[in-house]
């Protein structure tokens, strides 16, 4: 009993959440891989791309709410979603033409890019901010737990209980959905291959009469499709604030480069990788020892290896360590 | 003459590599544009293939005038090219290299496939393998089996034997002499002369960016000046 | 010759913008202007020192700042005793067991051979000193933090002048950026930047959350200055009568005594607070201005020229035996100094420390704006960009609602979109620098004051 007690706490404070956020991350984390992979550069203001799809959402969503369109247990941000991956996709697409164009025919450093893709998160950054304001904006409805905690220990009769929201089921759902017609797009269509073909060699991509202009724009379709998608699953499960929009950017940096930057599948696991150290190195396992230990042994501190508020730094560690031992992340293999 | 090259000058930037070259090849013909080291044969094939700006000459495939065509629209046209180095997608198995070899093309590609496999089998041996994984001269036939699957009239190769085994060399001279039979006129930079006139219909004997010597394969290997000034005796 | 009249009217045309703030606005509000001006410069100096010499992308800006603002506290702060008496000790062996691990992580990595077996040690060596270190400190953290919370909290300083946290700051800054040089100057540009910018987010981390050290998030408010307090200087005889002097002749207007003196109170208020700022401004150009001199003659030194070589072509200067990593090493961390040295100057200058302030939008990317507009290894490019920048990013905002007002000046002050707008107008900063970026990164990529070297007669 006291076996199966540690183990749902477990369940419930760190596989459950680190699954949750894991897969926030690994949207993201596909994305920036796939901007970097064909387009050649780490895309800073992809968190603020993410921070636009996700306001588009919700401006509509709240217009939806205020008609009184509903969409019953589910979130109204689900019927919200298109619209906002739409319009994610078209400034995606303007930005590419008026901006990062130029640099990719001029065959620009990575650095450039990179300073352009700061000028180009300055502004969405400023534009996010007029339109949808600073504060924190909630915009969940519908049913919000799947289980209760006073729930599954009412069922199960344990003293620990496991609360799911539906919000994390909406989220690891809709993202393994995402990262499988992903993975098949880029494995089997003509046009996800030619994307790996661009990414792996432009210049025989261009000899094989592969239209370099096709891939890029599939490419920021892709990721801001994404962007959207994960801007808008971490909105509904906490909040939206344009500020957290930018600071998620580094954890999926970090996910990006432990997967191997360039690697979808890589970024993927590199999500979870992140999610999991951050959640478990944090949590304090005293309750979880107090259970499986006898009593005598039972421990007196918190048992926690660092304090939440290092969560993020646990995840820059790890990039950080991977970069010192495997700098092409840890997942080998196929780039795109 | 199928395809024609005529008093090709350019190079790159405003220093000129070569100087009024001219290269021509016939359908079913292989043709070997040979040369030291930096007489400018790799910088003649960019200009065929339109990588680089000519500041003179006239490039002509069955009679139409592709000068001004820009590398991609040359490719739809017929020519196909394989670099020396990074010539193939080595992050994909050898099934989808051809397949991207054939991005233009609709679904008869498939059989073209087959065709390339029945001229190379190791490739139809390892088409699910990561071509990145291959040796040297696997590689270097996935790479020309890639060009294949344009079906291309013109087939440009920029020394395919460079870095492989003498043994590794002749199977693949062979396989050229296939491609030939398949009625393509070919056109290839050589470093190894001497087996590659061998092969080769006519050659053309770069120096300095002109054209110094060229005649049939037989002809040059034969020619005392280009024996003792080029191929060593 | 065509050079420096470049630099001298660029300079001038930004003379000429802070004096008429001061003209139009306030002078109080110029002088603050100029002073954010002056730091600004002196962390863009830094930032193209690794930047503009060495092509180092360092996108740690914002952990330097922070680390140079720290100093500011540890030095300047009173020693809290009673906290060193609750919990010093505590601190100061976890201190030297950091040190111990780090000593026997580096003996480690000497003496055994690389080896999965290695790796497993090492990572339990630290996983045990975590551990360990956490049951020594964290009593004694506690311990400090539950001393007089609301103020103190925390260990204090060492109750020094302020002014001297400016080199510590830069030493501080310098120490890490050892480590973090050590760690990731290895890598390629765009993964460095990202390493960087994650580091930076470490360190803000750290700063924020060892309340013992810090205060944190409580924020360390009333710092010391080097220059005088308004408070002081308005009780003062010598600056009232300085004051009334200046100002004789609009006095001697007033006959009525009751009103003079009122005028005269309020004219020492507003003239204290220019004459504090003005004693910063001082401050501030002596460090620019010493910094700027040592930075061009470094510039055109023979290490400089080394510099750049190694820049221009890493391969070349590689096989004519230059150690391109150690010399990467020693301009991050000089660049990483004077970074620090803003920082702790920053600080200094708003006489608080606020952890959470930091983000990297100000104090990283607004930096390298700075860089990039100025002009990418010139050094007075590096100063115009750290006044135009820190001028634009303060009159935006008044701008922006100049033009809310014109483009909607048939709007009802109560129309939303009107009210949502001027809600709004500290935000159009983000846009105009964003589009400003772009379009100098497109039409004028070499920024207003290109680098310019003097060719090297061969």
């Amino acid at each position: 009993m006291d076996f199966l007690n540690a183990l749902v706490l477990l369940t419930n404070f760190i596989f459950v959440p680190a699954l949750n956020y894991g897969s926030q991350l690994a949207l993201g984390a596909i994305g920036v891989t796939l901007i970097y992979g064909v387009l050649r550069f780490a895309n800073f203001a992809y968190g603020d791309l993410m921070a636009f799809g996700t306001m588009v959402v919700i401006l509509i969503t709240w217009k939806l709410q205020s008609i009184g369109i509903h969409l019953g247990p589910l979130p109204t941000a689900l019927i919200a979603l298109p619209f906002g991956i739409i319009a994610a996709i078209l400034i995606s697409l303007i930005l590419d033409k008026v901006v990062f164009e130029y640099y990719r025919i001029k065959k620009s450093p990575p650095v450039t890019l990179i300073v352009v893709s700061l000028g180009v998160m300055f502004v969405l950054n400023g534009i996010i901010r007029i339109i949808i304001g600073t504060a924190d904006r909630k915009f969940f409805d519908g049913q919000k737990f799947l289980m209760k905690a006073k729930q599954f220990k009412e069922i199960t009769g344990l003293n620990e209980g496991l609360a799911i929201k539906s919000t994390q089921l909406l989220t690891i759902v809709v993202t393994i959905i995402c990262a499988l017609l992903l993975f098949w797009f880029l494995d089997k269509t003509k046009t996800g291959k030619s994307m790996r073909a661009y990414s792996n060699n432009e210049d025989l991509a261009l000899l094989s009469g592969i239209d370099p202009n096709r891939v890029v724009m599939i490419t920021w379709i892709i990721a801001a499709t994404l962007a959207t998608i994960a801007g808008t699953l971490y909105g509904l499960d906490k909040s939206f604030k344009p500020f957290t929009y930018f600071n998620n950017l580094l954890p999926i940096f970090a996910a990006t480069i432990v997967g191997g930057i360039g690697n979808p599948i890589g970024a993927f696991f590199g999500g979870f990788v992140v999610a999991f150290a951050e959640i478990s190195l944090t949590y304090a396992y005293k309750k979880f020892f107090i259970y499986i230990l006898p009593e005598s042994m039972e421990p007196t501190g918190l048992v926690q290896l660092l304090s939440i508020d290092y969560k993020f730094a646990v995840s820059f560690s790890i990039l950080i360590i991977v970069l010192i031992f495997r700098p092409n992340g840890i997942f080998k293999g196929k780039v795109i | 003459m199928f395809f024609s090259a005529l008093n090709l000058t350019g190079g790159y930037g405003s220093v000129d590599i070569i100087h009024s070259c001219s290269f021509e090849v016939n359908k079913g013909e292989i043709v070997s544009i040979l040369g030291p080291n930096g007489a400018g044969k790799s910088t003649a094939m960019k200009a065929m293939l339109g990588m680089l700006t000519l500041s003179k000459g006239e490039i002509e495939i069955d009679g139409k005038d592709i000068s001004k065509l820009n590398t991609q629209n040359r490719v739809k046209l017929g020519i196909s090219f394989v670099p020396q180095t990074k010539n193939v997608f080595t992050e994909m198995t050898v099934q989808e290299n051809l397949e991207m070899g054939g991005f233009l093309r609709d679904s008869s590609y498939l059989e073209t496939i087959e065709e390339i496999f029945e001229l190379f089998p190791i490739l139809n041996e390892k088409k699910n393998q990561i071509v990145g994984e291959l040796s040297g001269g696997q590689r270097q036939q996935v790479a020309i089996g890639r060009a294949l699957m344009t079906k291309p009239s013109v087939l440009m190769l920029d020394e395919p034997t460079a870095g492989v085994s003498p043994i590794v060399m002749d199977e693949l001279f062979e396989h050229i002499l296939k491609i030939k039979e398949k009625n393509v006129a070919i056109l290839m930079v050589e470093q190894n002369a001497r087996q590659a006139l061998k092969v080769s219909d006519r050659g053309y004997v770069l120096v300095m960016g002109e054209n110094k010597y060229s005649g049939s394969g037989k002809d040059l290997l034969n020619d005392p000046e280009v024996r003792r000034s080029f191929l060593g005796g | 010759m065509r050079e420096n009249k470049e630099v001298i009217i660029s300079f001038l045309i930004m003379g000429l913008l802070i004096i008429s703030v001061g003209l139009f606005q306030s002078w109080a509000i110029a002088l603050s202007i100029l002073n954010l001006c002056l730091i600004s410069s002196v962390m863009a100096i830094g930032v193209n020192i690794s930047w503009g010499y060495a092509g180092i992308i360092n996108f740690g800006v914002m952990g330097f700042i922070a680390l140079g603002g720290l100093a500011a506290v540890v030095i300047s702060e009173e020693p809290i005793y009673e906290a060193w008496s609750a919990g010093g000790l505590g601190i100061l062996i976890s201190i030297a067991l950091i040190t111990l691990l780090v000593f026997l992580v580096r003996l480690i990595l000497k003496k055994l051979a690389k080896s999965n077996k290695r790796n497993i040690l090492i990572s339990l060596l630290i996983i045990f000193f975590i551990f360990l270190i956490r049951k020594i400190a964290g009593p004694s953290m506690e311990a400090i933090e539950s001393i007089n919370p609301a103020t103190q909290g925390f260990l204090g300083g060492l109750g020094l002048p302020i002014i001297l946290s400016w080199f510590v700051g830069g030493i501080f800054a310098a120490l890490v950026a050892f480590v973090v040089g050590k760690i990731a100057l290895g890598l390629r540009s765009d993964y460095l930047a990202i390493a960087t910018l994650l580091i930076s987010g470490i360190i803000i981390t750290f700063v924020k959350h060892e309340d013992w050290l810090s205060r944190g998030v409580k924020n360390v408010i009333g710092m010391k200055r080097p220059a005088p307090y308004e408070i002081d200087l308005q009780e003062s005889d010598w600056f009232i009568n300085l004051v009334a002097g200046i100002n004789s002749s609009k006095l001697n207007l007033i006959s009525d005594i009751t009103e003079k003196n009122q005028l005269l109170r309020d004219l020492v208020i507003s003239a204290s607070s220019v004459f504090v700022k003005l004693c910063f401004a001082g401050l501030f150009s002596v460090v620019v201005i010493t910094l700027l001199i040592l930075a061009q003659k470094a510039l055109y030194s023979p290490w400089g020229r080394m510099m750049r070589a190694i820049r221009d072509n890493e391969e070349a200067a590689q096989a004519m035996g230059k150690n391109v990593v150690k010399q990467h090493l020693y301009i991050f961390i000089i660049g990483s100094s004077i970074i620090g040295l803003g920082g702790a100057m920053l600080v200094t200058y708003d006489g608080l420390f606020t952890p959470v302030s930091y983000q990297p939008l100000r104090y990283t990317f607004l930096i390298w704006i700075m860089v990039l507009v100025g002009g990418s290894g010139n050094n007075y490019g590096s100063i115009l960009g750290g006044f135009l920048i820190w001028f634009i990013w303060i009159e935006a905002a008044p701008v922006a609602m100049f033009l809310i007002n014109i483009f909607t000046f048939n709007l009802n002050e109560t129309h939303e979109l009107k009210k949502h707008l001027i809600e709004g107008v500290p935000y159009f900063r983000y846009t105009m620098m964003g589009i400003g970026l772009l379009f100098l990164m497109r039409y004028k990529p070499k920024g207003l004051l290109p680098e310019k070297i003097k060719l090297l007669k061969s």
